[in-house]
């Protein structure tokens, strides 16, 4: 179900937003609405909805009207057009005091310079929000309390944030949007002025947290890499515009266009890219209906030297290869169960294929990839674990033999004069 | 100068405007200034009755305790022997008038100065006209408006309070202008994003965030009416003023600089208590 849904939402920067219209009804382009009228589109046309407890990423770089985004959902911005639909309600429709009632119960935010206020403790900071909506000083307290447990910051109540590091600052900004218990998170760009060592860990408790509470996290960077990291779907926006919405995978195997692709480009693919992608349909053989002759056929039909074993609840038994079942057939056995090795590696569908390499080389059988109740759903061979890393690495410098570089200097002489 | 220049000037006589503007002044908002003046002397004598009646070694101890607790043992110190200093030399009870006439200044200052510095911070127009009216009060020379004030209240300390308030109230508007102005905007988007009234932006955001900036403003305040007051008792304001004033015009090089050294102590004092206003802890 889907929890806020944005509905060509616009965003004019200017002198005169009625003008810059005009010319947006006319199809016109930024640039020329910026000559002709002096407005920015700072968001032009975005559209996207985001389900209940997924963490929806926007990414963008800087100017690309992310943080702009981010903005007019709680109207800290005020949209020039359009919808944005909190729980179904027009956010651009409520009166002051729905619209109060909605930030301080439904949206919490999570501010890029953390936003702390300096004359309060870390308790008290943490208790701001629930403070302004009147709760009673013992509650709130408690809450708060409870904020800063999940974040890690017990004990550190009483400190002011001038005492605190970066990433224990923005511990305190986190608390401080939990304690709210709000629907949604919004986090601006949260962990980007945290160093990188910091980052990666707060990216990674970010994800625990996620994990226990179940939250709706909508969350801006500008780093590819964490979006890739932290969201469950990624919305890339250039000049304004949303110019894909999808998974990280599909960002990645599928870009929409030349720049989202010039973008994905240096990630190491392999790390993201998961068995899923590159799993094959496998040939199996039922160990309670199919003996050898049945193996021995599927096995030359699929020109594999060997085939995996399930039983009637495709659970996989094992692996048959060629010349176990072709010595069963001359043996005249009709069972294949003695013959079927538990020789084999097995994963699962959302391991990234960089994990495999070191399998992969090790042995020359497929690897099977099973689901959590441990059935077959399909294997990966070697070649295209190595493939897959390959392509990868295309970019990477390769070594270059020395008779092409010697032809290559011979035959441009006086270069260097 | 030439004719047109010399029909200009008499068609440009500010100081005639200004002489004009002064009598129809003193003339048609006689109850207005009378009331005033009352006012302002029942806050004035309020004050000095309670800083009187302890007693200067009570006092003294307050005063010291103040200090101590608020800047550290040196000030405490300091301001110890300083104040007994001022009872020994006979200057208390002018001491006591002169601090009256500062707090009264003071208070006076704050109550017109922060809500305006507030309302300068939050309008662009505001500050625009703000902004000069200011600068002419801290630039004009207090002679200049010493006269009028005496017009209008009479000679007493009545008129040294509002010369007082004229030159010491810029820097209280001015720095709660800035102050507010200088809050980070991304605590105003916290403040909003969780939901806040105007109110509770002002109360629990941007004042406090404000905090230190405007208690340099209380700071400059004071520091700057503590420097008025012996221009004060030029026009009968008492206090120490006075005393200086004495010294002065009857040549008494020592009486001069005796209560020239108790308006040091005082002000030393009252900066660094101040000072330390401001300051997290």
């Amino acid at each position: 179900m889907s929890i806020i849904e944005v509905k060509n939402l616009y965003k004019v920067f200017g002198p005169s937003p009625s003008r810059a219209f005009a010319l947006i009804d006319e199809g016109k382009s930024k640039e020329e609405i910026l000559r002709k009228t002096g407005n920015t589109l700072g968001i032009n046309n975005a559209s996207f909805t985001v389900e209940k407890q997924e963490t929806f990423v926007i990414m963008g770089l800087s100017g690309s009207g992310k943080s702009t985004v981010i903005r007019c959902l709680n109207r800290l911005i005020e949209p020039s057009r359009g919808e944005v639909l909190i729980d179904g309600q027009d956010i651009m429709k409520m009166n002051k005091w729905e619209l109060l009632q909605t930030r301080r119960n439904k949206l919490s935010m999570v501010f890029q310079q953390f936003a702390l206020l300096p004359h309060r403790t870390v308790l008290s900071n943490v208790e701001y929000g629930l403070e302004l909506s009147g709760m009673e000083k013992g509650e709130r307290e408690q809450r708060a309390m409870k904020a800063l447990e999940q974040v890690g910051l017990k004990g550190y109540e009483q400190q002011y944030p001038s005492e605190l590091s970066g990433g224990m600052q923005q511990r305190v900004g986190l608390a401080r949007a939990l304690a709210n218990d709000p629907e949604v998170l919004l986090m601006d760009e949260a962990f980007s002025a945290l160093d990188p060592l910091i980052r990666t860990q707060m990216q990674d408790e970010l994800i625990e947290l996620q994990a226990s509470m179940q939250k709706t996290i909508i969350f801006i960077t500008h780093d590819l890499d964490e979006a890739l990291k932290l969201g469950d779907r990624i919305a890339i926006m250039k000049d304004g515009e949303v110019i894909q919405i999808g998974t990280p995978e599909q960002i990645l195997t599928n870009p929409a266009n030349d720049y989202v692709r010039a973008f994905v480009q240096n990630v190491d693919q392999t790390k993201i890219i998961t068995v899923s992608s590159i799993m094959l349909k496998a040939p199996t053989v039922g160990l309670h209906k199919e003996g050898p002759k049945a193996a021995i056929r599927k096995m030359e039909q699929a020109r594999i030297p060997a085939i995996m074993a399930v039983d009637a609840a495709r659970k996989l038994k094992g692996i048959v290869t060629i010349d176990d079942a072709v010595r069963l057939v001359r043996e005249k056995k009709d069972d294949l169960t003695p013959v079927v090795s538990d020789q084999v590696f097995t994963t699962t569908p959302d391991t990234p294929i960089a994990n495999l390499l070191t399998t992969a080389l090790e042995t020359s059988m497929p690897v099977a990839v099973l689901d959590e109740e441990g059935r077959l759903m399909g294997v990966v061979d070697r070649a295209s674990i190595l493939a897959e890393l390959s392509k990868s690495m295309e970019d990477e410098e390769t070594p270059v033999p020395l008779s092409e570089q010697l032809d290559e200097e011979a035959t441009t002489p006086g270069k260097e004069a | 100068m030439n004719t047109m220049e010399q029909q200009l000037r008499t068609l440009l006589d500010i100081g005639r405007g200004f002489e004009a503007l002064i009598t129809w002044l003193t003339a048609n908002f006689d109850g207005f200034f009378d009331t005033t003046r009352e006012l302002i002397s029942a806050v004035l004598q309020a004050f000095q009755a309670t800083l009187l009646l302890p007693g200067p070694y009570l006092m003294i101890a307050l005063f010291a305790g103040i200090a101590f607790w608020r800047s550290g043992i040196g000030t405490g110190i300091f301001t110890l022997l300083g104040m007994y200093l001022i009872h020994i030399m006979g200057f208390w009870d002018v001491t006591m008038d002169t601090l009256a006439l500062v707090i009264t200044s003071v208070v006076i200052a704050l109550i017109i100065g922060v809500p305006l510095g507030i309302l300068a911070a939050k309008n662009d127009i505001v500050e625009r006209i703000v902004r000069p009216v200011l600068d002419v009060m801290q630039t004009l020379p207090a002679f200049v408006y010493l006269i009028p004030a005496v017009l209008f209240f009479q000679l007493g300390a009545v008129p040294g309070v509002i010369a007082t308030l004229i030159f010491s109230l810029p820097p209280a508007v001015r720095l709660t202008s800035l102050g507010i102005r200088q809050v980070p905007g991304e605590i105003r988007e916290a403040a909003t994003a969780f939901g806040s009234t105007p109110m509770q932006m002002l109360f629990k955001a941007e004042l406090p965030v404000a905090l230190p900036t405007i208690m340099a403003g209380v700071n400059q305040t004071i520091m700057l009416a503590l420097s008025m007051v012996v221009i004060a008792g030029m026009i009968g304001a008492g206090g120490l003023g006075n005393e200086v004033l004495k010294g002065i015009t009857q040549l008494k090089i020592g009486l001069g600089f005796e209560s020239g050294i108790s308006i040091v102590i005082l002000a030393i004092f009252l900066d660094r208590v101040t000072q330390s206003l401001g300051k997290r802890n």
